[in-house]
């Protein structure tokens, strides 16, 4: 049992201190610091400020150009950049697509496709979930049927994040309906800009529209897009939801909420006093600081198992539900704190270049929105409701 | 960053598990039950000759442990069996002895550490509640020794030590932090009454009446705020650590049952309703498991910084527990409310960790001020 770090570890991030120093604009690290929305142009400088360094691809290996970190460095890594606010990597490439690529791929698919991730070429996006297939995902529909050299692909994907800004989806495609549901589904590679693609919008509970419907009708799609074999893309698909599970507990995201809801509260006044000297609010804040002093530690437990070899299994479905109800918790007490500036809704005024005067103080305007707006961290990357079952069938064995 | 055991801790967990479980059956815990003292005299000579006492002092003390990971190892299996031999005890009063005691005095820890002497801390009072600089009684110089007088309330096995330590006032008002003072009283000594009692915990404790008691000065004069906090803080890691280990049984009588239990034709845990209530039980019993790290990895730290755990871990432990226990008791239903199941036992002593050094209410208010004041 150490809790410390070894002077290794404390030499990297102090080298991860100094880059962000460097390297960081203040620009990006205010809009994410004031949660206005980033830009296509402004995640693409981001990614390329740090490919440039080597530093994009923390999870892929080095012969693909990646880090070769082990768990502990990405650790590292991604509190030093939450802590900085750094806008977050955009995950379809480099966390979701690149591995599975690495894994199953085919020669020509990892040379072709890997240099454009992290060269920033293609902007992925994830087709997995249909409008009748959310939590039971093996229940999708959207089919493949093959002719000739091609797959034609015909139906509907949706919540596809970001999908506004992606050239390319990988999407879960039914080319079997024989046997159980999970044995008829290929991963498959997409042109979003070939014929009969179809992107539009979902305006969420925020206002914002972060996720969108795609449509596919008769999309044709070159064999050599097809990751792996056909009829084994689930087994793909959960390859890549482990990966996606890395840093699924967002113990970066909670502190640097944690530190704009104290920051928050010292500001707001109530009976003439800072808020955060009311000694009911303080006990909230220090009730859901208190659950992340100690989630942090049960991340730290499953990075250092991670980084001597062991994959986690349902930890991570644990620090999911935890992570997730105490980033909302926060978010509702920042909600809270702001009182009755919650209440403007002036999402004009975070999009970008938006010239809007906010209403209220800067800090409060996206209070409520992001409140609303992370209800989502308990729905996505599988249910809360979900892990729980995990939970109970791997670990409970019930 | 490591959270494995080291080698020796993994044989003393391994040791102390096989021991407590061959030892604690159902039988002898009966027989305590039934006992006028509160813990078997078999598991407490056992335990002192395994060394599991010794593992609670340095080495500079005449142990072999005394870190904040030792306790954690001890306390946990202790809880897991649902053990009430008094060892937690022995943290605070065995460490004050050991941080402030004479030479002379120090030789006691010989005994301690050989398990024949037990020992107990007498700190709260009746009004004190869980404020540590809260203390009445009055200590009264009187040549070479003073004598006591003033109650203590709660005193965990007062009734089964050879020795106690008794803090006391000899200057200041009721209460500062200044002029306390910190005593070793014997047992039998005159003017001491001991009302002795069982609790809720299965073991003992008792209230103490102390008028004009000879005791010995433990340490200096008017200075030991500092070291009671300090082993106050040691025997809370201790308790959570403790409290960790009941909630691993109380967790392992629970998913077992749902596995047992059948109605409507199929054994309960295959209901969702049960399995979700179980995975979050689940999910929160390892925040009590980092919590517990948390504070025995942050016990030698700056004061400051080792308080704020003792507070963010108690607090979470308390809640913790609550839950563990009152979902323990709904998911096994009806049995889960008999004395003679095991759970009875190890629900009422969870609770009651809760009582002890501060409970979730009282520590959340300190952590939320100690956070104010920095």
């Amino acid at each position: 049992m150490d809790l410390s770090y070894t002077d290794e570890q404390n030499a990297f991030r102090a080298e991860v201190r100094a880059f962000l120093d460097e390297k960081l604009p203040e620009r990006l690290s205010d809009k994410v610091r004031l949660r206005h929305e980033l830009t296509k142009e402004d995640h693409e400088e981001w990614h390329a400020i740090l490919n440039e360094r080597g530093w994009l691809a923390g999870n892929w290996p080095k012969k693909y150009g990646g880090t070769g970190w082990d768990a502990v460095q990405r650790h590292i890594f991604e509190e030093e950049t939450t802590a900085a606010h750094a806008p977050r990597i955009v995950p379809f490439g480099i966390n979701m697509l690149g591995p599975v690529l690495q894994q199953f791929g085919s020669e020509d698919q990892k040379d072709y496709w890997l240099p454009r991730i992290l060269n920033g070429d293609d902007w992925w996006c994830q087709g997995y979930s249909e409008p009748g297939a959310g939590s039971d995902l093996a229940s999708l529909k959207c089919e493949a049927k093959r002719d000739g050299d091609h797959y034609v692909v015909n139906g509907q994907k949706t919540w596809t994040t970001l999908g506004q800004h992606a050239n390319m989806i990988f999407c879960l495609v039914r080319t079997s309906k024989e046997g159980k549901p999970q044995e008829g589904i290929s991963f498959l590679l997409i042109d979003m800009n070939d014929p009969g693609v179809e992107v539009r919008p979902i305006v969420l509970i925020d206002g914002g529209a972060e996720v969108n419907e795609v449509w596919f009708k008769d999309v044709r799609v070159p064999v050599e897009n097809l990751v792996g074999e056909e009829n084994k893309g689930w087994t793909y698909a959960k390859y890549l939801l482990t990966h996606e599970r890395t840093n699924i507990a967002g113990v970066g995201f909670a502190n640097a909420a944690l530190e704009n809801l104290k920051r928050i509260a010292r500001l707001e006044h109530s009976h003439g006093r800072p808020l955060i000297e009311d000694p009911l609010f303080a006990a909230k804040v220090a009730e859901v600081e208190i659950a992340l002093m100690a989630m942090a530690t049960t991340n730290l437990r499953v990075v250092s198992a991670a980084a001597e070899g062991q994959a986690p299994g349902a930890e991570s479905s644990m620090l999911k539900i935890k992570g997730t109800v105490i980033r909302q918790e926060i978010n509702a007490l920042t909600r809270e704190a702001v009182g009755p500036y919650a209440m403007p809704f002036v999402s004009e005024a975070l999009e970008p270049g938006s010239n809007v005067e906010p209403v209220g103080p800067d800090y409060a305007l996206p209070a409520a929105a992001t409140y609303f707006n992370n209800r989502k961290l308990s729905i996505y990357g599988g249910s809360n409701e979900v892990q729980k079952t995990i939970i109970s069938k791997a670990i409970l064995e019930l | 960053m490591k959270f494995d055991l080291t080698e020796e801790r993994q044989m003393l967990q391994d040791g102390l598990r096989r021991f407590l479980a061959d030892t604690l059956d159902k039988k002898a815990r009966e027989a305590v039950a039934e006992g006028d003292t509160g813990y078997s005299q078999e598991a407490w000579d056992g335990l002192a000759q395994m060394g599991v006492i010794g593992a609670l002092f340095t080495e500079d003390d005449g142990g072999f442990g005394g870190a904040g990971f030792d306790l954690s190892v001890v306390f946990e299996e202790l809880g897991r069996a649902g053990a009430t031999e008094p060892l937690l005890e022995i943290v605070p009063a065995g460490g004050l002895i050991a941080r402030r005691g004479s030479d002379a005095q120090k030789a006691l820890i010989e005994d301690v550490i050989a398990g024949s002497t037990m020992l107990a801390f007498a700190h709260g009072e009746p009004g004190s509640r869980y404020d540590l600089s809260r203390v009445a009684t009055e200590a009264k110089r009187d040549g070479d020794s003073y004598t006591l007088t003033g109650r203590k309330a709660v005193v965990p096995a007062a009734g089964q030590a050879g020795k106690i330590v008794v803090s006391a006032r000899t200057s200041g008002d009721v209460a500062d932090e200044d002029g306390l003072s910190l005593f070793l009283v014997d047992a039998d000594a005159e003017g001491l009454d001991i009302r002795d009692y069982r609790t809720m915990a299965g073991g003992h404790a008792a209230e103490l009446a102390l008028d004009g008691v000879t005791a010995e000065l433990l340490g200096g004069e008017g200075d030991a705020y500092a070291d009671i906090e300090w082993a106050t803080a040691r025997a809370t890691a201790a308790l959570s650590a403790e409290a960790l280990g009941l909630m691993e049984a109380c967790r392992k009588l629970t998913a077992d049952y749902l596995k047992q239990r059948t109605q409507f034709g199929r054994p309960i845990g295959k209901f969702q309703a049960l399995q979700f209530r179980m995975a979050d039980m689940l999910v929160e019993i390892e925040q009590a498991r980092s919590a517990v790290i948390n504070l025995c990895g942050h016990l030698e730290s700056d004061r400051d910084t080792r308080e704020l755990h003792v507070s963010a871990t108690k607090q979470l432990i308390g809640k913790v527990a609550k839950l563990v226990v009152e979902e323990s008791i709904q998911m096994h239903g009806g049995i889960g409310m008999t004395q003679e199941y095991d759970l009875a036992h190890i629900a009422r002593r969870l609770t009651m960790a809760d009582h002890r050094f501060g409970d979730s209410t009282y520590h959340l208010g300190r952590f939320a001020r100690m956070r104010a004041a920095a």
